[in-house]
């Protein structure tokens, strides 16, 4: 039995934050999980993933955020209780459904978890989804800690039902991807079945329709913010003249950073964990008891700001600060130090940081930056399309996946990338103006997310570019989920339809369409100069699976290779392809035959011909 | 109970994760509050990985630079890089087997002096003991048993709150059937070789 169904409440578990997400709606009885991966919110799903195997729980890997919203709007329409699950920069994805889902609301519960990543630890930006809340008029409720975690979770179910309104639950990184002791509560069974009653006045967003049900968001807000004032997850600690306003994690170095410099008797904290809307009055009557103020929130000053205008309203003067230059940062994570610090600062106590050792002497390390897999498919088309484009300038636009990892030199492959799907969109706009040959690069789960209307509008506008789809089976990055391309036969989910890329891209239209097999360098380079040459927009399909995939399902069949003593030492494989099978002892290149796979990329490079399969153990 | 801080760097692929979690189940069975935090962004593509876990009375699941009780180190150049992590008093536990970052291969960057570099550990922090995990998990009988050499290592040291026997017990219900006799038998190496200070 999977661990998260485990049956005995009041049992303590360790727990990744994300796997008690999963448990509070499993909890709560969630009948209806959707989602696209996204790291750090990933193994939520993935966890749900596991469940529906056993249990009456419908879990998919949708296309994108937005559909995975769609889906689960319309579950929740339907009466069961549901979730979706993205990071943070998947909102913006599913946002035109959530701005007016908001509008139409839920029958059941809805519960829409955004991870956010501050600092960035695998996202492009550190938006703050807090203001979702406030943009779209929904609930916002966000957990200090990994046992608060499972509790918010669950509780968002009931709310979202109360008010008749998703709600969405925000988590940051170090909540997601932090472990703790959970205890278990008592799982509810699933009401599983859905019934829809139409109620097209209700449910079709024409203008006269939406003009009402504008009017009944803004009731549904005043009775969120009702239960905001009231709610357990806005809580005062402490009774000290000087306040603490904090949310999140933050929440964890303010209580620390209160015991650190005992300063217990002088400070009390409002903690907000029902955050949108703001309860104004529990504001108001925190500040009028205190002499000065701090906001301790990562970042943007969502709370400050609202902290400030509710004091302009009350009357109070008193000081109120958190994001400055000598204060909080809008950039990156906070840590307990830099909590204490600011705190100790800004209520003037006494604090002497501890002393850190002088570091200036020791030697530099080299870097250690993630690589492409011994044997990823990636690195020979990289390798093949650079040998296809010699003598061309060329601009290479890219996505986001492992491949990203290609913009890295020696490699080089990667020279701008916004988003999800942008290669695809931006390919038209430097095909106009950029004076080059334009070589785009994405994945085949990223094409089916958000790269085919790009590839849509090349077609139709006519614009001129080369887009190849790496298509390695999988969604790599996030740890390997299915995509609409995958064979989930393999994966022994039998009952699904995968998409033929081939056939989808021939189907758009698309003039010269080239399937290569990566691993045979020759004919692929041959092929993508063809596709390179022809004007207009070529689409080339580099199909091999990913390396670890592959592994992980055992398919890997191919031999270690080694060099042999017919090396001269140029090192041209371990210039350019720079796989990490590779090292130097005793000045020579050596392949790790632990790591190396056998794709023979190398082999068929090296000009002298030295490099060669593993035979037999003397070989070594 | 006064909170110690403990940080582990690896390498990914070394199994850093899975020595969090036996001594995160450990603790459940202690008894002592635990709380951890794990970057593991793209572990599985070779970069760092650290983990933080944060035994007795405190909220937060990070530790601040300098601020490390014990610093564990699976590969001896990562250890200089985590020196930002340790104090004067920090004790640092490494293993002595060299990766070289692949930049290293491909000409981007240098690997450092080991010796020169471990005695300047040794003099910032509060002490360092050396060995060889990979060797030893190697003689307990497979290489990917470097975490549990190391964690014999750390808990001879009494910092943590942990009992060698609760250990040996996470080991038994948190590693896989098939290696639990060899991450036991590493578990014992590692903890004799760190009184050869
Ligand atoms: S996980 Fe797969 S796609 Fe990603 S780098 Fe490794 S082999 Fe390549």
């Amino acid at each position: 039995m999977h661990k998260l169904l485990t049956d005995q409440p009041g049992k303590e578990m360790l727990m990744l934050g994300n796997e008690a997400i999963a448990r509070g709606a499993i909890e709560a009885g969630l009948a209806c999980a959707t989602t696209y991966p996204g790291t750090p919110s990933s193994e939520i799903s993935l966890n749900f993933f596991q469940i529906s195997k056993e249990s009456a729980l419908y879990f998919e890997y949708s296309t994108n955020e937005k559909t995975a919203l769609e889906v689960a709007a319309a579950a929740a329409n339907c009466g069961v209780r549901s979730m979706c699950v993205m990071k943070h920069v998947g909102v913006n994805v599913a946002a035109d459904t959530l701005m007016t889902l908001a509008y139409v609301g839920v029958k059941a519960g809805l519960v829409i978890l955004t991870a956010d990543d501050p600092y960035m630890f695998s996202s492009q930006n550190e938006q703050d989804n807090r203001y979702y809340g406030k943009l779209s008029g929904l609930p916002i409720l966000e957990p200090s800690s990994v046992a608060e975690a499972r509790e918010i979770t669950a509780e968002a179910f009931a709310l979202s039902e109360m008010l008749q309104e998703p709600v969405i639950v925000r988590t940051t990184t170090r909540i997601n991807h932090s472990t703790a002791v959970v205890p278990l509560g008592p799982i509810q069974p699933p009401k599983t079945r859905g019934e829809f009653i139409r109620d097209p006045y209700q449910y079709v967003t024409v203008p006269a329709v939406s003009r009402r049900l504008h009017v009944k968001l803004l009731k549904n807000i005043e009775a969120a913010a009702a239960l905001s004032e009231k709610s357990t997850r806005n809580f005062i600690t402490g009774t000290g003249n000087l306040g603490i306003i904090c949310n999140g994690v933050s929440y964890n170095y303010v209580t620390d950073a209160i015991q650190d410099l005992q300063i217990m008797d002088k400070v009390s904290v409002l903690r907000m964990g029902f955050s949108h809307p703001i309860p104004a009055v529990l504001i108001k009557n925190f500040l009028s008891s205190k002499e000065m103020v701090l906001v301790v929130e990562e970042g943007e000053a969502y709370m400050e700001d609202a902290v400030k205008a509710l004091a302009q309203e009350a009357g109070l003067t008193l000081p109120i600060a958190g994001k400055g230059k000598t204060l909080f940062s809008r950039l990156g994570e906070f840590d307990p130090a830099m909590v204490r610090a600011v705190t100790a600062a800004y209520f003037d106590i006494p604090y002497e940081p501890k002393a850190v050792p002088d570091l200036t002497d020791m030697p530099e390390i080299p870097q250690r930056p993630p690589n492409l897999c011994a044997g990823c498919s990636h690195r020979a088309v990289f390798h093949a399309v650079k040998k296809a484009a010699e003598g061309l300038d060329v601009v290479y636009p890219t996505d986001i996946g492992c491949y990203t990892l290609g913009f890295l030199p020696p490699l080089s492959m990667g020279d701008f990338l916004i988003c999800m799907g942008s290669s695809s969109g931006t390919s038209g706009g430097f095909s106009r103006f950029a004076g080059k040959k334009v070589v785009a690069y994405i994945g085949d789960s990223t094409f089916f997310h958000s790269g085919i209307p790009g590839l849509i509008n090349g077609v139709f506008n006519n614009h001129d570019f080369t887009l190849i789809i790496l298509d390695n089976r999988t969604t790599a990055m996030t740890g390997h989920q299915p995509n609409p391309g995958v064979d989930m036969e393999e994966l022994n989910f039998p009952g699904y339809n995968p998409i033929d890329i081939e056939a989808l891209v021939k189907a758009l239209g698309v003039k010269h369409v080239a399937v290569i097999k990566p691993f045979n360098l020759k004919k692929s380079i041959a092929q993508l100069k063809e596709a390179l040459n022809f004007k207009g927009v070529s689409v080339v399909i580099a199909k091999e699976k990913c390396t670890l995939y592959a592994k992980s399902l055992k398919q890997l069949r191919g031999k270690p290779f080694y060099v042999s003593d017919r090396c001269k030492n140029h090192r041209d494989c371990i210039n350019e392809l720079a796989c990490p099978a590779f090292y130097i002892a005793d000045n020579q290149v050596r392949i790790n035959p632990t790591l190396c796979v056998g794709c023979s990329v190398c082999a068929q490079i090296c000009p002298e011909h030295a490099i060669s399969p593993l035979k037999t153990k003397e070989d070594q | 109970m006064k909170p110690k801080r403990l940080i582990i760097v690896a390498v990914g692929g070394q199994g850093n994760l899975l020595a969090s979690r036996i001594l995160g189940e450990a603790a459940l069975l202690s008894g002592v509050p635990v709380r951890m935090s794990e970057i593991h962004g793209m572990a599985q593509r070779g970069g760092v990985v650290e983990s933080a876990i944060i035994f007795g009375e405190a909220q937060s699941t990070i530790i601040s630079d300098g601020e490390a009780d014990v610093l564990v180190s699976f590969e001896p150049s990562e250890a200089m890089r985590a020196m930002n992590r340790c104090n004067s008093q920090t004790m640092v536990i490494t293993n002595l087997s060299p990766l070289p970052p692949f930049t290293t291969t491909i000409g981007r960057g240098v690997y450092p002096d080991l010796n020169s570099g471990l005695s300047l550990i040794r003099k910032k922090t509060g002490g360092l003991i050396t060995l060889d995990a990979t060797d030893l998990a190697l003689k307990a009988g497979n290489v990917m048993a470097v975490n549990t050499v190391l964690l014999g290592a750390l808990i001879r040291t009494g910092i943590l709150p942990l009992s060698a026997e609760n250990v040996r017990n996470a080991i038994r219900t948190r590693t896989k059937k098939a290696t639990v006799e060899v991450n036991l038998k590493a578990f014992e190496l590692g903890y004799e070789a760190a009184q050869i200070v």
